[in-house]
């Protein structure tokens, strides 16, 4: 794809014996919404680490948009605008939930090196955080402490400190973790306003949310693509349904035909 | 529906009166009144205890920007002590009395220690990084005994002490404390400043969760650092005082457990609170002179004190008084 | 020439005991994530064990017995009423609560034996060189120091990779509560483990008194070596502190001997004499440094857990 926004190619990391990145290529459009999917053990976590630059690849190469960024620390990505939320939630308990998000923002406001104004106070700061926390509705609990959130509710603020730094691509590592039926529905309408407007990479589980939201999908199974591209499409491939969907309905045949 | 723009913050409050704050306010009183109980009383023995608490305080306020605010557990302090207090005493040896030379010698000299340290340090974290600290500070504790030209392991009488070309006459004992305290009073001002500020927020979040902090962005390598750099200097500047006031400096001060009084003193007033350190300092100093007027072997008690104030106590003795809160 | 063998051979004397105290620490922040400054206590407390036996039973090898099994006792009353209480806890809460330890066994000390140090003397045949390499001669007391330091590694070595309790000691840690799931007594243990770093701490007191020194603060000097030591071969594993051991012993040795006179070739007379001593103290903390500069995870990292 000539204009990807995110391009991974031969991307490989070993630990040991075990190749848990298998020379994965993967494409990701503007603004589509690309849900990665495979059964646990895949590899999904190391694919998530050498993406986000917590883990250093030992083969391959990645581009975002056209920047090579295979050997760049993880903040220096996200200063070019790559922002990930965690599967386990990862977020700075003992402040409040406008704090943390108003965090994000600072760091992508010019440097730190200001010892003397009070930062809590700087509406460069606070307003945008803000309009981050409006925007995955969890502005009227600004003032709550982290801790005092429901799990729920730190998922979204997750989401949230993600989206405060205005990123090209968010790489959201499963947003639905750990979350009933209602939370779960809310998420993914939150993730549904944000089509369009940013590019999403998406690993997830919960294949009802990964169908609703996803413009293409990519199977990760062993470390490796197996296959890539529509939903559809991936649904009725049978490598993906033998790897994959097919373990869990125990049987190909009837699920095409139900 | 609309949101006030500067919610309560989650730590560093300073306007809620609790006991806390009661007792720091006290405190801060009493330091200021040692002098004038002195005066009256004619008994001076006070003012040197005093003298002494409110200067290794300032080391404790040091060690608790980078070790309270910034959840770096440097146990490699007391050698900025020591280099101030070198930076002093060497500085006289050699005929260079000014204080104006010595003092900027003393900060500057520590934060170019600190800034190498740190930079060696930093890369690592948790227990590793406790005991590089610790390494690095034995290292310059043995080039001080080393240095048989400034008295090696005898250590280095200072006969005069920082001479401000009669700005301010430091060998009035009366003036010195002020001198310190007025010092103290300004770095817990500058911290409190810095603690809130964009640096300060950076640190602090680097604290909670370094993690997440890259994530979002922050290379949160240099704000420790530059924090390493800043502790290291207040330290060193203390280490300046420390050597005015004893008029002495031997490598006894860089020794390892005067790093573990600092960290002490710092757990004991509670992490990452602005007082604490000050707390600290007082009950470590007080604890240690009462118990040993009391017992020819006073750290048989001190020292079960110190395992059981890690057993039991979150938060230091500050967090006891407002009232158990993990830190 | 011969001078130089012979401070290799001293370098690698003092590396045996550090690696005794280094695998002792290693073994507990390995297994029980376990900072414990109070090491250097237990070092101190087999060196004053010995002297008090040897003054007792007139043998240095029955002291030397009895000096060890008395520090695996000490260590193992210490885990159960001091220790326990940190397992878990932040490593802060752990450095300061072992710190408080440091300072009640200092004065523990100086209250049973008093501040003056003792002697452990030696029968004076073990002090006569043996002729080890042709025109090399050397103490036999101190080949023994490091014949019998490498059969404690050899035993180390078996103990941890050959038996069952070894393999729990392994397994306990990667995995804790897993050990703990399949009904393996953990605080026991614990307790064990503890109790053998307190047994090679101990030991290592005893060998030094003879050559080194029986006083009081002895453990925190070179206990901060022991913690060099570990940081070089990386946290966790027996192996690096092994290799890290010897290479600290060695050239902290040799830097002291030699250093000064390499300075004098190179620095003025009294530059030289001035930072000599102080230079080649230094020698290990610049190994240090450079370690954490090229390779900051250690020589052998044990694996990440």
């Amino acid at each position: 794809m000539a204009d990807a926004l995110l391009q991974t190619e031969r991307l490989t990391r070993r630990f040991g014996g075990v190749t848990a990145a298998d020379a994965v290529a993967l494409t990701v459009a503007p603004k589509e919404v690309h849900a990665i999917i495979g059964p646990n053990g895949a590899g999904k976590t190391t694919l998530i680490g050498l993406l986000s630059g917590e883990i250093v690849p030992q083969e391959g190469s990645i581009r975002f948009d056209d920047t090579e960024i295979a050997d760049l620390p993880v903040h220096r990505r996200s200063q070019l605008g790559l922002a990930r939320s965690f599967q386990i939630t990862s977020l700075f308990r003992d402040f409040t939930v406008l704090d943390n998000v108003a965090l994000a923002v600072q760091a992508h406001r010019g440097h730190s090196f200001r010892f003397w104004r009070d930062a809590r106070h700087e509406q460069a700061l606070r307003a945008p955080a803000l309009s981050a926390l409006e925007r995955v509705g969890l502005h009227d609990r600004a003032a709550t402490r982290v801790d005092r959130l429901s799990h729920g509710e730190q998922r979204q603020l997750e989401i949230a400190m993600a989206l405060a730094s205005g990123p090209r691509l968010l790489l959201l590592d499963e947003p639905m973790a750990g979350m009933g039926p209602d939370e779960s529905a809310r998420m993914v309408h939150l993730l549904r306003t944000l089509k369009g407007s940013v590019t999403i990479l998406l690993i997830e589980h919960d294949m009802e949310a990964v169908f609703a939201l996803a413009d293409r999908l990519s199977v990760l199974v062993y470390g490796r693509i197996i296959a890539s591209g529509a939903p559809e499409a991936i649904r009725s491939d049978p490598a993906v349904r033998q790897a994959y969907l097919g373990e869990k309905d125990g049987g190909a045949r009837g699920r095409q035909d139900g | 529906m609309s949101v006030s723009l500067d919610p309560p913050l989650a730590t560093v409050r300073q306007s809620a009166v609790t006991a806390r704050t009661v007792f720091t306010a006290g405190l801060v009183v009493v330091l200021a009144l040692v002098p004038v109980y002195a005066l009256a009383t004619g008994e001076t023995f006070g003012v040197a205890l005093f003298t002494r608490t409110v200067i290794l305080a300032i080391g404790a306020v040091s060690l608790n920007l980078i070790m309270g605010y910034g959840g770096m557990v440097s146990f490699g302090h007391a050698a900025y002590l020591g280099i101030g207090g070198y930076a002093v005493g060497i500085l006289a040896k050699e005929g260079i009395g000014s204080g104006f030379v010595q003092w900027p010698a003393a900060v500057a000299a520590s934060a170019l220690y600190a800034l190498v340290v740190g930079a060696l340090s930093l890369r690592t974290r948790g227990v590793y990084f406790i005991m590089i600290t610790l390494a690095f500070a034995q290292m310059i504790y043995y080039v001080a005994i080393g240095l048989d030209r400034y008295g090696g392991d005898d250590g280095l009488t200072i006969y005069k002490r920082s001479d401000f070309a009669g700005l301010i006459d430091l060998n009035n004992k009366i003036v010195f404390y002020y001198l310190c305290f007025a010092i103290l009073l300004a770095s817990i001002f500058v911290i409190a400043r810095q603690v809130n500020s964009r640096f300060g927020l950076a640190l602090r979040g680097t604290r909670s969760n370094e993690r997440r902090m890259r994530a979002i962005g922050f290379p949160t390598f240099r704000y420790k650092l530059v924090a390493f750099v800043i502790s290291g200097a207040l330290c060193g500047l203390a280490g300046a005082l420390l050597a005015n006031h004893t008029s002495f400096i031997s490598p006894a001060i860089m020794h390892w457990t005067r790093s573990g009084d600092l960290i002490v003193m710092v757990v004991l007033g509670g992490l990452g609170s602005l007082f604490g350190p000050v707390i600290g300092a007082v009950i470590f100093l007080l604890l240690q002179e009462g118990l040993s007027r009391v017992t020819e072997y006073p750290d048989l008690i001190l020292g079960p004190i110190l395992l059981l104030v890690a057993i039991y106590v979150h938060g230091g003795i500050g967090g006891l008084l407002e009232g158990r809160r993990r830190g | 020439m011969l001078y130089f063998l012979e401070q290799c051979l001293n370098g690698i004397q003092l590396g045996m005991l550090l690696f005794l105290l280094a695998a002792g620490l290693t073994l507990v922040f390995g297994i029980m994530d376990l900072v414990n400054l109070a090491h250097g206590s237990l070092y101190m407390l087999g060196a004053y064990f010995a002297a008090t036996f040897a003054t007792l039973t007139g043998s240095f090898t029955l002291a030397l017995i009895l000096a060890v099994a008395a520090s695996l006792i000490a260590g193992m009353v210490l885990e159960v009423i001091a220790i326990r209480p940190l397992y878990g806890r932040d490593h802060l809460d752990q450095v300061l609560g072992t710190f408080g330890l440091i300072l009640l066994f200092n004065e523990l000390v100086r209250l049973v034996w008093g501040p003056e140090g003792r002697t452990l003397s030696l029968p004076p045949q073990m002090l006569t060189a043996v002729q080890i390499l042709p025109g090399v001669h050397y103490p036999i007391y101190r080949l023994m120091i490091i014949l019998a330091t490498l059969a404690v590694a050899g035993f180390l070595y078996a103990l941890v990779m050959r038996t069952r309790l070894g393999m729990l000691v392994r397994a306990g840690a990667s995995n804790r509560e897993m050990v703990g799931a399949l009904g393996i007594n953990i605080k026991l243990l614990y307790t064990l483990v503890f109790g053998l770093g307190a047994a090679l701490a101990g030991f290592a007191g005893v060998m030094q008194a003879p050559i080194l020194t029986v006083q009081i603060g002895m453990g925190e000097n070179i206990l901060i070596l022991a913690f060099v030591v570990i940081i070089i071969g990386g946290i966790g594993s027996i192996r690096g502190a092994f290799v890290a051991a010897i290479i600290v012993g060695l050239i902290d040795t040799i830097g002291r001997s030699f250093l000064p006179d390499v300075l004098h070739l190179v620095l003025s007379n009294n530059a030289a004499q001035t930072l000599g001593p102080s230079l080649s103290s230094m020698s290990i903390y610049m190994l240090m440094a450079a370690i954490l500069v090229f390779r900051p995870e250690g020589l052998f990292p044990a694996a990440s857990r």
